[in-house]
């Protein structure tokens, strides 16, 4: 009897814990943890205790003694610094932005069945597969002050000089979005597919137009979505440092957060210096990111009917 | 409730074709206003078709369609007004019952007072009052169903398309709802057309049936008539005639005929076609009694299920047909018992029906 009263809470708590998915398939987990923990954590880890910890010499430590906030008391005091925020904001935002308001239309357009579809496709996403060089040098060529664009626009007469489109802001900006928007029309497209369309079929029988179809029943939807998308541009485009350096003009106009950081890494080989900016520069895009949820919370994000 | 009723809907010769087959091959159909009619058929004859190409979901290949004088083939699905009822639904999962119902007023954009109005006169008709504020995610399947029929007659649509609506609800709730459209047909008298491949559904909703067969009509008529008198032997297989038997042409009468096999003395039928040498005999299973009588045959008993107040039998002659039959008496597989049918409820078609069309290119 005793025996068997021992016995059972034993079995029990093995059933308990199988049925909050505690059991032996959670190994499977495994080699997901260890990666995130060897190429994630650690380094996050290992750089957030660095940035506290100026380099004897520094600027930093010149100016602000050896305390943990040095570099960052340097960051924000130095507007050759700080300003690379809002530089890379600056670039960033628009570019996500453009990146996800341009994908909607052409994935609405794009999500029935028909014809030479995955052809289009096929074109819209090769530029996800070039990488940022092999664009930058594209649009040297192509954007630049001798290149095809400027020598059109000035064969027809639209302008005199070359419009200088490269080594500035918009070169930086075109090359975000070549490479930036299949991303967003390629997640853009899989969200909208994942909608019923006989909610658009029944809001037509019900009197919407095409265009209230898409404002009260397609765009309410696709938002959830869309913040997602906005939030994966938006990190792709923030962390901006190849095309920065190659289309843009790194020492002023586009002198991104990223470019800072390489300076202070490679440069000064200031390590601790570096790991403040990298941390500065994760802060940003979780505010910008934490905002974006934010909105998204408040929004209808169940079912969408469709094939999910 | 009456200023949206329609005299006469006209479907003239329409057509769909889908790369090249004919999915909807010349529906020629006159609906009066406030008809009940039931598009019927098996999947793939172009019932579904039929309806889209009403609601302006899909453009005619061929033909008009015309309402009270007026060519709506034309129009755009937002132009025509009509109300439909989805197979899933098609609820907007983002709104609340109320806004559901409300959706078309509000496109409509009928004023505030008056649409708030409406949808609670809908939401009272289907008795979904105190669901109101509740999201279809959280409704079954049953009050998804009646939110779909509200949202679609809350305009008064001269027209109101229902697709297969009860076809993914459980048996019980069927029944149910069958009643709640039948409810609702009688109070508003909207014109409607419904889609089924469910004869019973059919037969119990509908003022007129549509039999539908690869795109083309096999029969139209009240529900008695195609119940009672098919008019091919794919609407009678489809009425309930389950015993097809094909049997080689004994004699020929004006009215009836006679078929070489099942008994001794022939079969003796209804003449309901043209017969060539081979003939097709339908017999439903409830017409057959255990006993001597008119063609009477010899059968033994194989299957017997148990269905309440009778038991549906298999069973199989000596020549080896199949039959389908149900007794109110207690029968055991392995019996031997002889049963008969009155002539009068044998029909006998041709083995090819002429009314049935060849198979579509």
């Amino acid at each position: 009897m005793a025996s068997s009263a021992v016995a059972s809470p034993r079995i029990a708590l093995r059933h308990r814990l199988a049925e909050r998915g505690v059991d032996r398939t959670l190994l499977l987990l495994l080699p997901a943890v260890v990666f995130v923990v060897a190429l994630f954590i650690y380094p996050f880890v290992y750089g957030l205790q660095l940035s506290f910890q100026p380099q004897p010499g520094s600027e930093a430590v010149n100016r602000y003694g050896s305390g943990p906030f040095a570099d960052y008391r340097n960051f924000f005091a130095d507007p050759y610094l700080r300003d690379t925020i809002w530089t890379t904001l600056k670039i960033g935002l628009p570019a996500a932005l453009f990146n996800v308001l341009a994908s909607v239309p052409i994935a609405y357009r794009m999500r029935g069945r028909f014809r030479g579809k995955r052809t289009i496709t096929t074109i819209l996403v090769v530029p996800i597969t070039l990488g940022t060089v092999l664009t930058a040098e594209g649009l040297l060529a192509f954007m630049g002050p001798t290149g095809w664009f400027n020598r059109i626009l000035m064969d027809v007469g639209i302008v005199d000089h070359p419009v200088r489109l490269t080594h500035n802001y918009w070169g930086v900006v075109f090359s975000l979005v070549i490479t930036g928007f299949p991303f967003a029309f390629l997640l853009t497209l899989s969200y909208l597919t994942g909608i019923d369309p006989t909610l658009e079929r029944a809001a037509s029988t019900l009197g919407a137009n095409w265009f209230q179809r898409f404002r009260h029943i397609t765009l309410p939807l696709l938002a959830p979505g869309l913040a997602i998308t906005f939030c994966l541009s938006f990190v792709l485009a923030f962390s901006v440092f190849p095309s920065a350096i190659m289309v843009g003009e790194p020492a002023r106009q586009t002198r991104v957060i990223s470019i800072a950081a390489f300076h202070a890494a490679f440069e000064q080989y200031d390590y601790s210096m570096a790991s403040a900016i990298a941390m500065i520069m994760g802060a940003v895009e979780l505010i910008v990111i934490g905002l974006v949820l934010g909105w998204r919370a408040r929004l209808y994000r169940g079912a969408t009917g469709g094939k999910g | 409730m009456s200023q949206t009723k329609i005299s006469e809907l006209r479907l003239d010769q329409v057509s769909r074709e889908f790369g090249g087959v004919r999915a909807l091959d010349g529906l020629d159909l006159t609906i009066t206003g406030g008809e009940f009619v039931a598009l019927l058929g098996p999947s793939g004859c172009g019932k579904s078709t039929a309806l889209n190409c009403l609601a302006g979901l899909l453009p005619l290949t061929g033909g008009t369609i015309t309402l009270d004088d007026r060519r709506i083939d034309t129009l755009q699905p937002e132009q025509r007004g009509f109300g439909m009822v989805f197979q899933n639904y098609a609820l907007f999962p983002h709104m609340s019952v109320r806004s559901n119902i409300g959706f078309g007023l509000r496109m409509a954009k009928v004023p505030k007072g008056d649409a708030r109005r409406r949808v609670e006169e809908a939401l009272t008709l289907v008795q979904l009052t105190e669901h109101a504020d509740k999201f279809p995610a959280q409704l079954s399947g049953g009050q998804q169903q009646r939110v779909a029929i509200a949202r679609a007659i809350v305009l008064e649509p001269p027209l109101v398309l229902m697709d297969e609506p009860l076809s993914n609800l459980d048996a019980k709730l069927r029944l149910e709802m069958r009643t709640e459209i039948k409810r609702i047909h009688q109070t508003l008298g909207l014109t409607t057309i419904y889609v089924t491949h469910d004869q019973e559904e059919a037969l119990s909703l509908a003022d007129r049936l549509v039999l539908l067969r690869k795109g083309r009509v096999q029969q139209i008529g009240s529900p008695e008539h195609v119940y009672t008198e098919p008019a091919n032997r794919f609407v009678a297989g489809f009425m309930g005639y389950r015993n097809e038997l094909e049997l080689p042409v004994g004699s020929v009468n004006e009215k009836t005929v006679v078929l070489d096999g099942l008994g001794a003395g022939g079969l003796t039928g209804v003449r309901r076609d043209d017969l060539g040498e081979r003939a097709v005999a339908a017999i439903r299973p409830e017409d057959f009694t255990v006993g001597a009588g008119p063609n009477a045959t010899e059968v033994t008993v194989e299957v017997v299920e148990y269905q309440g107040r009778e038991q549906a039998i298999q069973a199989r002659t000596d020549d080896g047909v199949d039959l389908h039959l149900r007794a109110g008496t207690r029968l055991a597989p392995g019996d031997r018992v002889t049963v008969s049918v009155p002539p009068e409820r044998v029909l006998v078609f041709a083995a090819e029906s002429p009314a049935a069309p060849e198979e579509v290119a």
